[in-house]
């Protein structure tokens, strides 16, 4: 088999359309240096090839993964891809390669490079799934409940159980900024959008009463005599919480403080030019 | 007063309950026509200023309380604001909560009023609102009024998903002094109650599909440490007792703060004994994860935790006939004694080392802490290259981050430390190392 160090492989960043780079590349012998979605950014010297999406190709791989690997294999590549690591297709094409070889003791093969990263990189995007089950705040919008993440990886798809189960007689909206993707539930069923814009509405004085009462009660529960906010950052990291109604005011405090020592800094730096 | 104020008073005086946990129960909302569902392995919706994990909506239905307890903010001769929640008030907030997604359900306990009875059955009819009313399957947890009818428990258990019964004090001794409206007794007979009815339940299920279930998340308890001068040792040795014969899901400790000024307890300005709480913890995972019995981690002679190392690297440095242990033909429970070594890890080994021989470099990709590991095992026989082995050095390596920094802001150097040493050090080491935070 060639290594294929002088092509990469571009496909339309479809979960089927990777399967088909993965199918080019058991046809072809090969194993590209890069797999990058659309045109590459940089450029490069070697060949691009373009890979066209072809149900029938992509249907053959991923029938051919639990038959020759297994189940979880399949559901371990599903959740890879919805990663934000950075070369996941091309680690996933490798994970493949290995694995068609290995057959199902891959998933065992724990200290193996490719495993090992696909593993970690699972593992964050579940993680950040399971933390976002908890984080995700609500807003009512008459009877219409909404919510913004902003989480690293695509993690909607893994949410959507979870919400459509727990609120399965409400109609909501969680929508994900980073990703310009949107689980909607109504009338008991869900859909998963892409390629949407979203802002949240202003909120009405009875969703701001409840605000107010989980800000409260968020205050009030804290004990002072074990104030840990660096045990708090650890266990809910910073990123989340402009989207959370209870820590949204601790952010802009924190802002306000870092604002007033930057002007100290400056005026003191000031005076002295002075 | 208004839903807000008294929202305040009454998580006010909730927070000292440490179990927030929405843990132990698996339940999918299906097909029914309410709201809510509850995960087996809990869901954290949030983390408090003080780092502790917000789950559940945690309040008392009312801190008027009859009794006196000396260690409690909410003791009938404590001048504080007192308020008291309608039943649907709390069901009603309990709802517009849960369904903003702030919380994974109520924990509800509450002073007593009139008499432990009619406490009770005030909590039944919130519940039974949330769950009937609305059709409710988010997580619930209640606690047991203690001195209530054992009927009442019941049909409280049946409403709940978790039921606790805090033991508050480590001993009888301790109870008199501090709780004199309580005693051993009255605290235990509900928890072998609650015990009793699970297991029996648990049958019941098996036969009838539709019986209802009993507390399926299971019973904890708390206990509160600093108050009294109870020894390390006595409770864990308590919480063993607990887990074996109560089949406790799981034991709280909560580091006393001081409330007020009582002459019986520590006085007002004293810091909870966080490092102690710490070790306490790590101790109760000892017991429940990894094989160990409290006669190991402390004994007779060793009453107390040492400050300065995590209890299974303390078992480890006393125990050098076991190490070092051959990672790749270690059986399970040996593995978990290694320091650096945890559940996932060592069953990540397990797995792992069938595909392939295990090296060092290998381990660090499966998540064992090598820093400490690498003085208590071989791989295919050989020591990590390169290790020289110093008491001092392992010391060091072994002690979290903030205990090393704590001392070398007392003047202790890395060369002075040695595993004997330790235990002379405890008591002038205690008050420095005792406040340090949970961060380890």
């Amino acid at each position: 088999m060639s290594d294929g160090r002088n092509v990469i492989y571009c496909y339309d960043g479809t979960f089927d359309g990777l399967m088909c780079c993965v199918f080019e590349s058991f046809e072809q012998r090969e194993i590209p240096s890069e797999i990058s979605i659309g045109e590459p950014c940089q450029l490069s010297l070697s060949d691009i090839r373009f890979i066209e999406t072809i149900a029938e190709k992509s249907e053959r791989v991923t029938a051919a993964i639990p038959k020759k690997i297994s189940w979880d294999a399949l559901d371990l590549v599903r959740k890879m891809f919805l990663s934000c690591a950075e070369d996941k297709d091309l680690t996933i094409l490798i994970f493949l390669h290995k694995g068609f070889r290995a057959g199902a003791k891959i998933m065992q093969m724990l200290a193996d490079d490719t495993v090992n990263s696909i593993n970690k990189a699972v593992f964050h995007c579940t993680h950040e799934a399971h933390l976002l089950t908890g984080f995700i705040r609500f807003s009512d919008y008459n009877g219409y409940l909404a919510a913004v993440i902003e989480p690293k990886n695509k993690v909607i798809p893994l949410l959507a159980s979870h919400f459509t189960d727990r609120f399965r007689n409400e109609d909501f909206l969680i929508y994900d900024k980073t990703h310009r993707m949107a689980l909607i539930y109504y009338s008991h069923k869900a859909e998963i959008a892409e390629n949407i814009d979203f802002e949240l509405p202003p909120a009405s004085a009875e969703e701001e009463r409840y605000r107010e009462l989980w800000k409260s009660f968020y205050k009030t529960i804290g004990i002072k005599e074990r104030f840990n906010p660096r045990c708090r950052m650890n266990l809910m990291p910073k990123r989340f919480w402009a989207n959370m109604t209870e820590m949204r005011d601790e952010l802009n405090i924190r802002d306000e403080s870092t604002n007033r020592i930057a002007e100290k800094c400056l005026t003191t730096i000031k005076d002295n030019s002075v | 007063m208004d839903i807000s104020e008294k929202l305040k008073i009454l998580a006010d005086s909730a927070k000292y309950d440490a179990a927030c946990t929405s843990s132990g129960v698996d339940r999918a909302g299906g097909h029914s026509d309410g709201i809510g569902s509850a995960a087996k392995c809990g869901i954290c919706h949030s983390f408090a200023s003080d780092g502790r994990c917000i789950s559940l909506l945690k309040i008392l239905m009312t801190n008027f309380c009859m009794f006196d307890c000396k260690y409690c903010v909410n003791r009938h001769s404590n001048d504080v604001p007192r308020a008291r929640f309608t039943p649907s008030e709390i069901a009603d907030l309990t709802i517009n909560f849960y369904r903003r997604n702030y919380i994974e359900g109520l924990f509800l306990s509450s002073g007593i009023i009139q008499s432990p009875d009619y406490t009770c059955e005030q909590m039944i009819e919130t519940l039974t609102i949330l769950r009937v009313q609305y059709k409710f399957g988010g997580y619930i947890h209640a606690k047991a009024i203690p001195g209530a009818d054992p009927e009442l428990i019941n049909r409280l258990g049946v409403l709940a998903d978790r039921i606790s019964v805090n033991i508050e004090l480590p001993s009888q001794k301790s109870l008199n002094r501090l709780a004199p409206d309580k005693s051993k007794t009255s605290i235990l007979l509900p928890m072998g109650h609650i015990t009793q009815k699970i297991k029996q339940n648990s049958y019941e299920i098996v036969k009838y599909k539709s019986a209802p279930k009993f507390a399926p998340a299971g019973q904890s308890t708390q206990m509160i440490i600093g108050a009294t001068p109870d020894s390390d040792f006595q409770i864990l040795r308590l919480s063993e007792a607990m887990y074996q014969k109560y089949s406790l899901k799981r034991v709280f400790y909560s580091a006393y703060v001081p409330v007020g000024d009582q002459k019986l307890l520590p006085p007002a300005g004293t810091k909870p004994p966080l490092l102690r709480e710490h070790r306490l913890y790590q101790a109760d995972w000892l017991l429940r994860f990894y094989g160990f019995k409290a006669e190991e981690i402390l004994d007779e002679q060793h009453q107390d935790f040492n400050p300065l190392l995590d209890p299974k690297c303390n078992w480890a440095i006393h125990h050098p006939e076991i190490f070092p242990v051959e990672i790749n033909k270690a059986p399970y429970e040996t593995l978990l004694r290694v320091p650096g070594i945890g559940v996932k890890s060592a069953q990540r080994i397990i797995v792992a080392r069938r595909q392939s021989k295990l090296d060092y470099n290998d381990l660090r990709k499966l998540g064992v802490v090598m820093k400490r590991a690498v003085y208590f095992i071989l791989c295919l026989g050989k020591r990590a290259e390169g290790l020289v082995v110093t008491e001092a050095g392992i010391m060091r390596q072994l002690m979290s981050a903030s205990v090393v920094k704590e001392l070398e802001q007392n003047g202790y150097s890395g060369e002075q430390l040695s595993f004997f040493d330790t235990e002379k050090a405890v008591p002038t080491l205690e008050d420095t190392v005792k406040c340090l935070t949970g961060e380890m």
